[in-house]
């Protein structure tokens, strides 16, 4: 991600320190990892102390300072997932991609994460590629899908 | 500034406006446990050791003496056998991360705290954030940070800033009452900036 691509985001808030987590969600979601650089351009554009920026980077699942894969996959962990076999799911998704959770596979095309309820308990075990659900498929199919 | 007239432990004490308990009972030699307060730095009510009993209107509650500002007709008790509970029980949990603490130790001794109650888990750091504060507040260097969440939250120094400042300060050392700190501060050298000394060692 280049110095302008940040700058448009952060002059989107007007360079203001309060929209800190803002300006974070956009370069996630737009680089869908935070590079410590950008994190440090970050902090000194919006002058807010790097510790701070850090603290804030890490505190939420929804940053990643480390890169992701262009398709995220989301299996749900919940009660109801898991009275329905989330976890036989999540080790046959594990052994199909070859990554556990939290990790993304070499050529950047899967990161895998758990969670809890995807609002779709009916269905489960739930399984989500890129935000929509694979339902009524096996996983090897889905996953060929995004290959 | 006004008086405010309160009670702590039977004695009477003429507070002004804006203490907290714990400044009070300082001053009237009272005695509360603290392990995350520091006068010099802004209270932070993290580890609660200094919980007591504050009776307002004949209700009481449980507060933090660190944090909780006098009031009017105020009555503290310090050491009811529901403070004392407390103060054990939090130890317990506290001893379970940093068995060896010397400042833990000594408390547990004085609330009958068994260091072994719990499963260890070493984990050293009681997050009482002394040392994220003192670097913050008082030397503005903002080198040591709390990152991650929940049970995985942790110390970390920012290597880039620890480089440059920590060699010559190191004033944070002496307050962990833990020895996480130290251990945290080598492993980020001997990761980051290895000095020359420490390799040829
Ligand atoms: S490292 Fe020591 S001073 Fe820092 S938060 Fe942990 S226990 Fe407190
Ligand atoms: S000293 Fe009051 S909460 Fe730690």
């Amino acid at each position: 991600m280049d110095n302008a691509a940040i700058d448009h985001i952060i002059n989107k808030y007007q360079g203001q320190a309060r929209f800190l987590i803002q300006i974070l969600m956009e370069i996630q979601e737009e680089n869908r990892w935070l590079p410590r650089e950008v994190l440090k351009t970050v902090s000194e554009k919006l002058d807010v102390s790097f510790r701070q920026v850090m603290r804030i980077a890490t505190m939420y699942k929804t940053f990643s300072l480390v890169p992701k894969g262009h398709n995220e996959i989301h299996i749900c962990m919940g009660n109801a997932c898991h009275v329905r076999g989330a976890e036989r799911l999540l080790k046959e998704v594990q052994e199909l991609t070859g990554i556990k959770p939290g990790e993304t596979d070499s050529d950047g095309k899967f990161s895998l994460e758990i969670g809890c309820c995807r609002g779709n308990c009916c269905s489960g075990p739930v399984m989500e590629i890129g935000g929509k659900t694979q339902d009524k498929m096996s996983p090897a199919e889905a996953l060929k899908n995004y290959e | 500034m006004s008086k405010i007239l309160i009670k702590i432990d039977g004695r009477e004490f003429e507070a002004s406006e804006g203490m907290t308990i714990l400044q009070a009972a300082k001053e009237v030699g009272v005695e509360i446990p603290t392990l995350c307060y520091y006068e010099k730095l802004e209270p932070y009510g993290g580890c609660r050791l200094c919980t007591v009993e504050a009776e307002i209107r004949g209700r009481s509650k449980l507060v933090a003496a660190c944090l909780y500002p006098v009031e009017k007709d105020l009555i503290v008790r310090t050491r009811t056998e529901k403070v004392d509970q407390i103060r054990k029980m939090l130890l317990e949990l506290m001893l379970a991360h940093a068995p060896a603490s010397r400042d833990l130790q000594a408390y547990a001794e004085e609330y009958g705290a068994d260091k072994n109650r719990f499963q260890k888990e070493s984990s050293f750091c009681i997050h009482c954030g002394l040392c994220v504060r003192y670097c913050a507040e008082i030397k503005k260097k903002e080198v040591i940070t709390f990152v991650d969440r929940g049970t995985n939250r942790e110390i970390s120094f920012i290597p880039e800033i620890a480089s440059q400042e920590c060699e010559n300060c190191k004033e944070c050392f002496p307050l962990c009452p833990t020895e996480a700190l130290q251990a945290a501060y080598v492993l980020t050298q001997a990761l980051s900036f290895p000095s020359l000394q420490s390799v040829t060692e």
